[in-house]
């Protein structure tokens, strides 16, 4: 019933059987997390920034190669950056400061200087994402975040987001093919009258699933706490490789900051 | 000494928050290992009943009690142990990522060892015959097989009575037969609600009808609906062309 193998949401992931696939969930989070942090924490203004952004590029590359994933992946994981690239155009125009003249617009040299620095972290952090996301699957990656202590709320939330993604979906779906099986169009604004109600019916049938779900929980003896699964230790050597990514990084970012 | 009843329901009567009353008084008793249908028209109270034996509504007349043990609010989790009811839509039964962490989530709720986990979810599998799925989520399953995977996670906590809400509804006829021999299989006793009588002369010696929030007949299913006044009565039908006596 749901897009493609993995449905809505597992659509991000790859199959494969790479070191990266292999990692334990939330050891591949804390790298990304690392990672981020580094890329954030180098100052854009400083003069050697750029050469240790295209380090930081080579290091990601390097892992999406390692872990098989393609280009094409890449750069569609990059499409969840569009609004951050919209931003960081009007930074230069809206900027204040000294100003320089490029084709005939005068554009101020803070602004290009920040505008950059945002795309560029933007970009090095989606890439290192995308790479999370089409290595581990879902469910995977929601035991890591548990594992992390993340609150079990916020966890139960983005399990039931998973599992659920797809009856709404289709749900959604179902109401839409009964709505145009009789005619309907959306295409001019009086549509608003129909979709919003359809908006709402989908909202109390989400809702009324949700509270059909939660009886079914408490009649199997649900107390609030999602009962925990075995949990293994990962091995020393497993922390390792995955901090290689963020270690190098703060490696990359540390002579710069020494020596720059 | 005799066991006690599986399920005993005795005057159970209920009206929901609304005003609306549901059920006038309602008693029922069910061996150990008995296969029982529920029958009754749409607003019979069958799902309201239901949701009684387990201690989910509580709080008008009367008392339910499992295995000798009274349902109320002293002891609701081992009452939900011991009713392992499957609701009507596997969509909301399964709400874990894959099939083994569902049918493995009550017995953690249990507070069962890991390894006696695992036992349990291998055993609950490959009763409905579901063995092997374990890592798949359920939403890649067929609506068949998320039926008897909603089944297996009942049977993970070893239930004392097993409750159905309408079991063969959406089923095609390959996965009603397959049910069928999963429910025969299974040595718990089972109370089943239906709207498909023949569903219930296959699996049930016994049938209680409801309506109007009473128990209005209780006997052998053959006899049952063998009764045409009976059925005519309480908007009970059998399907085109079927004769009880002829099965
Ligand atoms: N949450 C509720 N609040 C108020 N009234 C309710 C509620 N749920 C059910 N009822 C009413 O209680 C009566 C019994 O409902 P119940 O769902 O138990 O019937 P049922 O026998 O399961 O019917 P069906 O065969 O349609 O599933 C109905 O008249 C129904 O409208
Ligand atoms: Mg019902």
């Amino acid at each position: 019933m749901g897009a493609g193998h993995g449905g809505v949401l597992g659509a991000a992931y790859v199959v494969g059987s790479s070191p990266v696939h292999r990692l334990e969930p939330h050891l591949k989070l804390v790298a990304v997390l690392g990672f981020a942090l580094v890329v954030v924490a180098t100052p854009v203004a400083a003069p050697w920034a750029w050469g240790a952004y295209a380090a930081y590029l080579a290091l990601v590359l390097g892992v999406a190669a390692l872990a098989g994933v393609g280009h094409r992946r890449l750069a569609r994981g990059l499409v969840v950056e569009v609004p951050f690239v919209a931003f960081a155009l009007l930074l230069p125009v809206v900027s204040q400061g000294p100003r320089v003249d490029v084709a005939g617009l005068s554009l101020s040299v803070s602004g290009l200087t920040a505008a950059g620095g945002l795309l560029a972290k933007a970009t090095l952090s989606v890439l290192a994402a995308t790479v999370l996301a089409a290595t581990t699957e879902p469910r995977a990656l929601l035991r890591g975040l548990e594992r992390l202590r993340l609150p079990s709320p916020l966890v139960q939330i983005l399990m039931f987001m998973f599992r659920y993604a797809d009856v709404v979906g289709g749900e959604l779906r179902r109401m839409r093919v009964a709505r145009e099986s009789r005619g309907f169009r959306g295409r001019h604004l009086g549509a608003l009258k129909v979709l919003g109600p359809a908006a709402g019916s989908l909202f109390i049938r989400s809702y009324e699933r949700g509270e059909r779900v939660h009886l079914a929980m408490l009649s199997r003896g649900y107390g609030g706490r999602m009962p925990a699964g075995p949990a293994v230790a990962a091995p020393a050597q497993a922390w390792l490789a995955a901090l290689a990514l963020p270690l190098a990084a703060a490696a990359v970012l540390a002579s710069g900051l020494l020596l720059g | 000494m005799t066991a006690p009843p599986s399920l005993l329901v005795e005057d159970l009567a209920f009206a929901y928050p609304d005003g609306h009353q549901a059920l006038f008084g309602v008693d029922l008793r069910i061996e150990r290992g008995e296969r029982v249908a529920l029958l009754g028209p749409n607003g019979a109270g069958k799902t309201t009943l239901v949701l009684h034996l387990n201690g989910i509504l509580r709080g008008g007349r009367g008392q339910v009690t499992v295995a000798g043990l009274p349902v109320g609010r002293d002891h609701l989790q081992e009452i939900r142990r011991r009713v392992g009811i499957v609701f009507q839509d596997p969509d909301d039964q399964l709400f874990m990522p894959t099939v083994g962490e569902d049918v493995a989530f009550g017995p953690r709720n249990l507070g069962l060892p890991e390894e006696e986990v695992a036992a349990r979810v291998a055993e609950a599998l490959d009763q409905v015959g579901m063995a092997g799925v374990a890592d798949r989520p359920p939403h890649h399953l067929s609506f068949g097989q998320r039926r008897r995977v909603a089944v297996a996670t009942v049977l993970s906590m070893h239930p004392e009575i097993l409750v159905l809400d309408e079991p063969s509804s959406n089923l095609d006829p390959a996965g009603r037969r397959e049910l069928a021999e999963v429910l025969e299989s299974l040595p718990v006793t089972v109370l089943m609600v239906t709207h498909d009588l023949p569903y219930a002369l296959q699996l049930c010696p016994r049938s209680v009808v409801l309506d109007g929030g009473v128990v209005v007949a209780d006997g052998p299913t053959r006899r049952l609906l063998a009764d045409a006044d009976l059925l005519a009565r309480h908007r009970l039908e059998l399907p085109y062309g079927f004769a009880p006596d002829r099965v």
